[in-house]
């Protein structure tokens, strides 16, 4: 480890290839700002970035209790990162629940400050200790971790004593004071946070002196970082060598919405998102709202069902109609999937999935909702089913979704989950060159005039068996559309038994031809290995992330991603036949694994977490490690525990 | 687009193709004809209307227009009106619902639409059963009514559909019956109507529920049972127009114009902008009161497709069009050399 001088010199600073740190605290303390804050000022410093917020259901769980901890990790790295990382390097931990809650994940040796002045007896009890017993005074967990103890609040109160604040309003600002200190430990730079905190308080909501409170705060915490000689070292965490360009930090949703925008304007339609509030797909909408000078329209309709109709409604007249949810609402709205289906009319689903089934874990992550999006309704109804990789992989998702749904007027599903929706990376800032147009023609038909006139026949088919948009407000294109069979060509009410079955394969034949849209799969990692780790969706980081650690240790092992679930891109089958063994790690209890089964007759093997929690790295890497020795055995399917991936764990306790 | 103007079109021009497949002595065949009278009456073109239907019988209406059509899932039509009206305003749209339909698997959406205040003529054809699955009870069936599903008598107390529409905020509420002669001018009134205006018509079901409205359709009977509003006008009804309707206290009581001492100044005046004396109105029912026939409650309220494209229009004012180049360098961007 080199040792160099800050340019304050100040101390001196040990460089790091990257450093996870976590804040941790009360729901209402601020723990999500101070994250993002630290996420921004290391990703404009030119770190590479990954993020994982994770916070409680309840909006305000009993302050002090570990059901009210909210966290939020930010990974920054010298190098490129694909994930948030697993163990924790630096934990700041603001009262006696969020230490509990998350002092385990701390690496061995690594650091925790604590705020101090919270570790009452009121407190401890609170967070579930026993009488008597504080665990920043266990001679074990000090021997375990560095744990600094820091009385933040009272610190806090200290340095704002003379703002003119009330407590409340000065309390409010600890979580500055926290990330002061976090910014004195990792060598970061204040002026990015300041402006930050002037741009929101004292320009957007007129509020200076809150900015002024903040800032105070903030460089509160950074100079007793300086000057309390409590902390030995500092970190320094060097830029990564990402290709050079202009970048932002994108969160998964934010990505998605301004896919969304973007695909309109490349298709000359307007925007209009259809949803109602559910978490975690609620950002979407928060972003969309206020972006109406971009032409998007936003309608929060009474339920999930009206808003999936409307959006269809939307597609009808000619515009590009989205709806976004989560798990629940996509049940909600399965029927009215059926008669885009069925009516062959564009519209984009936007499916952020959470914990299920039912409310299951709604703030949690999981990617339990793929039979869901690829079967969840009745009859044979096909959809196009898209999932995006990583948070900036979203943007690129919602325009080929768009693109889709428009060119080959047909619903398209797309599959985010919690994890890329609500963590962050940087993101190239493109251009509009970048982008192919979205074109669209619209049926027109002029009236021969004779008394045998067919009229306009909605469902005729071009060579990808698209039907023709004909919208109203266009004179000749007049018909009507609806849930019963229609009869190929003419579009007409039809019972007739071959027209249905012909009807039935065409709609799956339309999905099917989607593939001419889809690239191949590409394998990454040695071509000639015995196993192939495939994922799809989330999982996309740790998975590359694991086997590349594999890989570094000398063994032979490739990997591919799944982004289109439905149609599966042309060379997927033979792709699966080159390798002996497939692992399939997935936040479900083995939904892809149950369909490449199906499909290729494929011995596929499953790595099933099912925590509302992303992979571990080393989760991965141990499954990889069970199939390449041989230990891994007859099981389907292994379960990590803690951790942990066991053969002789894998009792269902009950 | 050719300059000349394009011919008016007849109420037979909007009849389509398709073979008509209700019972025969529906009542909804005559509420097609008027609804096709009225499109003709009101020169509505067939390119810009669009019926938009949930399911049931009343709601395959789509089908028998040569207009645009939808004909979309149970009790959902509201939410495809709305998706259509915001992509385009210009359109005229006509929603087609029934009891079933409109008030009981869609009775959410149907509050929603009216209170938004979305520009749609919304017609509820109300016959007290359940049709299509063929003859259970309904949301509007009577208390007691013996059906499939109910032999021992139904135990749902009735709904009113015009006193939901008031309490929705509906900005237009009128009510007819498919025998009505007024059916054609109300439902052009509706259509006049800039907002959601709700009409209910009593629609005869001649296989399920024959001569449920027979008090109000019946030759002999209706014009003693039923009162046809009129704007600044008393309220008479009545074969011989001696009845009318008049206020005791705060308590509606019908009266006889031959009696000694009631004259036609004692009478209720309709002021079709008078929000509890149309929630009165609605709550008359048969055979205690006349049921109230026309337009019962009217207001001008901006509608929510025209307040979006303001906000839209407002925003690009505001901020001026946005372009994708500003769309994807809004935010901390920062270089990486």
């Amino acid at each position: 480890m080199a040792t160099e001088t800050t340019p304050n010199g100040a101390a001196a600073a040990n460089a790091r290839n990257s450093a996870v740190v976590r804040f941790a605290g009360d729901s209402g303390d601020g723990m999500q700002l101070a994250g993002t804050q630290l996420t921004d000022t290391s990703a404009i410093l030119g770190n590479d970035v990954a993020t994982l917020p994770d916070y409680p259901a309840e909006i305000r769980a009993p302050a002090g209790t570990v059901a009210g901890v909210s966290g939020f990790q930010v990974n920054f790295a010298a190098e490129q990162i694909f994930t948030p990382g697993d163990v924790v390097n630096a934990l700041i931990a603001m009262n006696p629940a969020a230490f509990k809650a998350h002092y385990k994940d701390v690496e061995p040796g690594g650091i925790i400050v604590v705020n101090e002045t919270e570790f009452s007896k009121t407190n401890l009890k609170k967070a579930g200790y026993e009488p008597g017993y504080n665990p920043i005074e266990d001679e074990a967990i000090d021997q375990q971790y560095k744990i600094y103890k820091v009385p933040i609040t009272k610190l806090n109160q200290e340095a704002l004593k003379d703002t003119g604040m009330s407590p409340k309003d000065v309390n409010r600002c600890k979580n500055m004071y926290a990330l002061g200190i976090v910014y004195w430990l990792f060598d970061r730079s204040l002026d990015i946070t300041i402006r930050h905190l002037n741009e929101t308080f004292a320009v957007r909501k007129k509020r200076p002196e809150v900015a002024e409170a903040n800032i105070k705060a903030l460089k509160a915490g950074y100079f007793f970082g300086e000057t309390a000689e409590m902390f030995p070292v500092r970190y320094a965490v060097a830029k990564a060598p990402i290709p050079t360009g202009k970048y932002r930090k994108v969160t998964g949703n934010e990505a998605l919405a301004m896919g969304l925008i973007t695909a309109s304007k490349l298709a000359g339609k307007s925007l209009h998102y259809c949803t109602y509030p559910i978490t975690p797909a609620s950002d979407i909408l928060h972003y969309l709202a206020p972006a109406k000078n971009y032409g998007v329209k936003t309608f929060q309709a009474e339920d999930e069902i009206a808003a999936m109709c409307a959006a269809i409604g939307v597609g009808f007249a000619g515009q590009l109609g989205v709806t976004g949810t989560s798990g629940p609402g996509l049940a909600l709205k399965g029927e009215a999937l059926g008669l885009a289906v069925m009516t062959e009319l564009p519209v984009v689903v936007v499916n952020v999935q959470r914990g299920g089934p039912s409310t299951g874990l709604p703030t949690k992550t999981e990617q339990s909702d793929l039979w869901q999006a690829m079967y969840g309704r009745n009859g044979d109804c096909p959809a196009v089913v898209i999932a995006p990789q990583s948070p900036g992989d979203c943007f690129n998702a919602a325009i080929e979704a768009a693109r889709i749904a428009l060119t080959r007027m047909m619903p398209v599903v797309l599959l985010t989950d919690g994890y890329i929706a609500n963590g962050s990376e940087p993101w190239r800032v493109p251009t509009e060159s970048d982008f192919e147009p979205i074109e669209i023609t619209h049926a027109s038909y002029t009236p021969t005039g004779e008394k045998d006139d067919p009229g306009f026949a909605p469902y005729t088919r071009n060579e990808n068996l698209t039907r023709p948009w004909g919208i109203p407000g266009t004179p000749g294109t007049e018909h009507r559309v609806g849930g019963l069979e229609k009869a190929n060509g003419t579009g007409s009410v039809s019972y007739d038994p071959t027209n249905h079955q012909t009807m039935t394969r065409i709609r799956a034949e339309k999905v099917n031809r989607v593939q001419n849209m889809v690239p191949d799969i590409e394998v990454q990692g040695d071509e000639d290995a015995d196993l192939l780790v495939l994922g799809w969706g989330g999982p996309y980081g740790s998975i590359l992330t694991a086997v590349n650690n594999i890989r570094e240790q000398g063994k032979k092992v490739a990997t591919t991603h799944l982004r289109y679930l439905s149609p599966m891109p042309k060379n997927l089958g033979d792709v699966l036949k080159k390798y002996d063994k497939v692992l399939i790690p997935e936040l479900n209890n083995g939904q892809l694994r149950l369909i490449l089964r199906g499909k290729f007759l494929c011995d596929a093997r499953g790595l099933n977490k099912i925590q509302g929690k992303p992979f571990l790295v080393e989760e991965i890497e141990q499954a990889i490690e069970l199939l390449l020795s041989g230990e891994w055995g007859d099981a389907e399917a292994l379960y990590p525990v803690d951790g942990n991936v066991d053969v002789n764990a894998q009792a269902l306790t009950v | 687009m050719p300059d000349t103007p394009l011919p008016t079109l007849k109420a037979k021009d909007f009849s389509s193709d398709q073979d008509v497949r209700w019972c025969p002595g529906c009542g909804d065949y005559s509420i097609l004809n008027a609804v096709q009278r009225v499109c003709a009456n009101i020169g509505a073109t067939r390119e810009n209307s669009v019926f938009i239907s949930g399911i049931g019988c009343s709601s395959r209406f789509p089908y028998y227009m040569d207009t645009y059509g939808f004909h979309t899932i149970h009790g959902r039509a509201p939410g495809f009106v709305t998706g259509v009206k915001m992509a385009n305003p210009d359109l005229d749209i006509w929603m087609i619902t029934g009891d079933g339909d409109g008030l009981s698997i869609g009775g959410n959406h149907l509050m929603h639409l009216l209170r938004r205040n979305v520009n749609v003529n919304a017609m509820l054809f109300n016959n007290r059963i359940y049709g299509l699955t063929k003859g259970q009870y309904s949301p509007t069936s009577e208390t007691g009514k013996k059906t499939k599903s109910s032999p021992m008598g139904s135990l749902d107390f009735p709904i009113n559909p015009l006193s939901l529409a008031l309490a929705a905020e509906a900005t237009f509420v009128a009510r007819s019956t498919d025998k009505d002669r007024g059916l054609v001018g109300v439902l052009e009134r509706a259509a006049g109507h800039k907002g959601a205006s709700f009409v209910e018509i009593y629609q005869n079901c001649n296989i399920f529920n024959d001569g449920a409205f027979v008090f109000a359709t019946g030759k002999d009977v209706r014009e003693d049972n039923v009162l046809y509003l009129e704007d600044g006008k008393p309220m008479i009804y009545g074969k011989d127009s001696n009845k009318g309707l008049r206020l005791v206290g705060n308590r509606p009581e019908v009266v006889n114009l031959d009696d000694n001492g009631v004259s036609e100044d004692d009478l209720l005046f309709h002021d079709e902008s008078n929000k509890p004396m149309a929630e009165m109105l609605a709550d008359l029912h048969y055979p205690d009161f006349p049921e109230v026939m026309g337009v019962l409650f009217r207001e001008e309220r901006p509608t929510y497709e025209g307040l979006l494209h303001d906000q839209v229009d407002a925003a690009k004012e505001k901020k001026g069009e946005g372009t994708l180049e500003a769309l994807f360098n809004a935010g901390d961007t920062y270089e990486v050399e």
